[in-house]
């Protein structure tokens, strides 16, 4: 098994990646535009719902009780999929579930097209589904000369642009209007098209209804699986959502295996919470629902792929498996701060923002993204926002702690600067008059560092600190300096010894 | 003042006592001005924050029984640091719980409910507002995000802020935003970091306080970096040392304030950040 998650084998350190996105002013001037109307409208959306906290608090509870009792609620969901005339596939890792999609899809070709040559073009079309990205079925479809089309107007425009997406919910959050003119009128030959949003969307839809019509093969994710009946729910804005898993003959839905919910009651909770999290909508203009087979009404084949690909090496952890309660909503791209001055692509993974920081790397058992935990401040944005609690800032600081202590266990990791002087500082720190000495050091130290009564070009970490700020150097005399200074009198406390 | 004389065991936090001892002295000034006895157990060191938020959780261990060992028998602890309280209240437990030691933790537990982030005792415990400060300057406040989304402590500081003497609060624009600091972040990842506080920094100047204020020092180095780089004239403060001022103390300050400003004058102007 070998897990697949994007590009992120490939992907420079975040703080590499982070420099070049700052530098780039069109970016974080669209993304600094785009997060901040969503958090405006999602600030409205909440602030209206009286028990908004009881909902995250349900919605916490529904998801820790399935993650805890996954194996059971994935064969419910199997047996009650198929008995409405779906078949349920299981893949352990990306290359499974392109391989278990690759093969449906060709099965069905050969039965509905015999007279075809081989080498004849294959077709599908696409829905919002980031799990498809997470394998990069795209790539393996192309490969096997299958052609994608992504239908979602945001997952389109990052097709055609040869880009990656850069949020969870909206893909193409970092370009503006003008650049998708640009990409529109070169890949749809629009060389008159106009910038007016009416013009794009004229323009997508278009291209986009011969597709509908004509392709007869559908790829989607999922929002939701329901145990309880096999139903399985996508929420979009759009309706291209719906058009692929109701026009086409043959529908394959791509599901990470924590999309389960128990019953169907329990999306009230998430059909409440996920919206006005992600969009600020009070409801998603299109909720599609579907349970197997339908005679004569909607696709008449349709087959489940249930993903792990590194999903159920966080169920042993309490704290990693809470990463798994994610509904992807986005909420806490756009409130983090971060996220906000760089955008998705420094993230190096399509899961971007605090919760592609902790998804990505634990997905990949730490093999990747290990920048990606110290991307972060610790400021607590997210996890105030996460519509499913969801500790972002404690499962960062986790994954802090297993990275260190992984990196410990090697002769290079031992010996590298900032391991040394954590082990030197924490021993300093066990010992106040070693505490004290070091001070004074620091104080000696310091001079010939000091320029116009400030500290610049330090050594080390620190000059990433004196590069763009100032520092006032060590003041001569500490606190506790001044305390013993004081006279007797002054406090009564003065003498306490403490024993530690 | 709603308390009786209080034994307050001040944990002043290494980087307050290091680089910030003003703000270590402006609290012992304002607790003795109201009544209470103060104490410095002087072997005290670090929480263990650095430490831990760095992933260094074995080593963050010793500093955590060494904190709660030296402060189990206080009747209430005092720390101008937001962030340190968090780590406390955060994680403490947890520590302790990983550790298999039931006294570590029954003493974690015992001791947890008598640490006081500075404005929270002053307001919750003390139950007291207005501590007889006087600080005639135009002042906004950074509320850190520790104190914020952990601490929760709302707007004690800005009560206490309202009530000092000739004080113009002005509010801070985007005030819950994170400053860019984040510990280590602050280095790992300057660029961002930087980013993140010429955002804060615009908005301060935004305000035209003469002085911007928070309950963690941290805060306002990263703050104060900032401004100082770019030649602005604001100063930094840690709350305590606003509530500390009193209309005598008024010209010596004045005297200080002066000279940080010609010191700042003298660096560059930059474009922010």
């Amino acid at each position: 098994m070998s897990v697949l998650v994007g590009k992120t084998a490939q992907a420079p350190a975040f703080p590499i990646a982070a420099k070049t996105a700052l530098a780039n002013d069109q970016l974080r001037h669209n993304v600094h535009n785009a997060t901040g109307i969503i958090r405006a409208k999602r600030a409205l959306r909440v602030e209206e719902m009286p028990d908004w906290q009881q909902l995250r608090q349900a919605a916490s509870e529904i998801k820790a009780h399935t993650l805890a009792h996954l194996d059971h609620y994935l064969i419910q969901f199997e047996r009650n999929c198929e008995k409405a005339g779906g078949k349920v596939h299981w893949a352990r890792d990306a290359a499974e579930a392109n391989a278990i999609a690759i093969e449906i899809i060709r099965a069905y070709s050969a039965q509905h097209n015999p007279d075809a040559p081989a080498e004849a073009p294959v077709e599908v079309i696409k829905v919002k589904t980031m799990t498809s990205d997470e394998v990069q079925m795209n790539v393996a479809l192309e490969h096997a000369g299958i052609t994608p089309y992504e239908t979602d107007l945001a997952d389109m425009i990052v097709q055609m642009g040869h880009d990656e997406p850069s949020h969870i919910v909206v893909p193409a959050l970092h370009k503006n209007r003008f650049e998708v003119r640009e990409i529109f009128r070169e890949k749809m030959n629009l060389p008159e098209l106009g910038d007016r949003p009416t013009d794009l969307t004229d323009a997508a839809r278009h291209y986009l209804r011969e597709k509908f019509l004509r392709v007869k093969i559908g790829v989607s994710g999922a929002n939701f699986a329901v145990a309880e009946t096999g139903a399985v729910c996508v929420v979009e804005s759009e309706g291209n959502g719906r058009m692929c898993v109701t026009l086409p003959d043959l529908l394959i839905s791509l599901i990470g295996i924590e999309k389960i919910v128990p019953t169907f009651q329990d999306l009230e909770v998430f059909l409440q919470l996920l919206p006005r999290s992600a969009t600020g909508e009070r409801m998603n203009p299109y909720n599609s629902f579907w349970t197997g087979v339908a005679p004569g009404d909607g696709p008449q084949a349709f087959h489940v792929i249930l993903l792990d690909n590194g999903r159920t090496s966080l169920l042993h952890d309490e704290r990693e498996r809470e990463t798994l309660a994610c509904i992807r909503c986005g909420a806490c791209l756009n409130a983090c701060p971060v996220y906000r001055e760089t955008g998705g692509h420094a993230y190096g993974s399509i899961y971007s923002g605090p919760i592609g920081a902790i998804l990505s790397p634990q997905l990949q058992s730490l093999q990747h993204s290990r920048s990606l935990p110290y991307a972060s401040s610790l400021c607590g944005a997210c996890y105030e926002v996460c519509p499913v609690k969801i500790n972002i800032p404690e499962t960062l600081i986790h994954l802090r702690g297993k990275i260190v202590r992984e990196d410990q266990r090697t002769l290079l990791g031992m010996v590298a600067p900032e391991n040394v002087a954590m082990k030197v500082v924490g021993k300093v720190f066990l010992n106040h008059h070693r505490y004290e000495a070091a001070q004074r050091m620091a104080r000696l130290g310091q001079r010939v560092f000091e320029r116009n009564g400030q500290l610049a070009d330090l050594p080390g970490l620190a000059g990433a600190w004196t590069r763009s700020r100032d520092l006032r150097p060590v003041p001569q005399q500490s606190f506790r300096d001044w305390w013993r200074s004081r006279p007797a009198e002054a406090s009564a406390a003065r003498s306490i010894e403490v024993k530690a | 003042m709603g308390e009786s004389s209080l034994r307050i065991s001040l944990f002043v936090a290494c980087y307050n006592d290091t680089l910030f001892p003003e703000t270590g002295i402006a609290v012992t000034h304002v607790l003795e001005r109201l009544g209470h006895t103060v104490e410095f157990p002087i072997e005290q060191t670090c929480c263990g924050q650095m430490h831990y938020n760095t992933g260094y959780h074995v080593e963050a261990v010793p500093l955590v029984r060494r904190f709660v060992k030296m402060f189990g028998d206080a009747e209430a602890v005092c720390v101008p640091s937001a962030s340190c309280v968090a780590m406390m209240r955060e994680h403490y437990e947890l520590i302790a719980e990983r550790a298999n030691d039931v006294t570590f933790l029954a003493d974690v537990r015992s001791l947890l409910p008598r640490v006081f982030e500075f404005s929270e005792l002053l307001v919750n415990r003390l139950r007291t507002v207005d501590v007889g400060a006087s600080f005639p300057h135009r002042v906004t406040y950074h509320p850190s995000c520790h104190s914020l989304r952990m601490l929760h402590v709302g707007d004690a500081p800005v009560r206490l802020l309202r009530a000092v003497r000739g004080l113009d609060f002005v509010a801070l624009p985007q005030e819950e935003q994170c400053c860019g600091f984040g510990g280590t972040f602050a280095v790992k990842n300057a660029d961002v970091s930087v980013a993140m506080l010429g955002e804060k920094n615009n908005e301060i100047a935004k305000t035209e306080a003469e002085v911007v204020t928070a309950l963690d020092n941290s805060c306002l180095m990263q703050i104060y970096g900032g401004l100082h780089r770019h030649g602005s004239a604001v100063r930094t403060m840690h709350l305590a040392e606003i509530l500390a001022s009193t209309s005598e103390e008024q010209a010596g300050s004045e005297e200080q304030a002066g000279s940080e400003e010609q010191a700042g004058s003298e660096a560059p102007a930059g474009e922010p950040a």
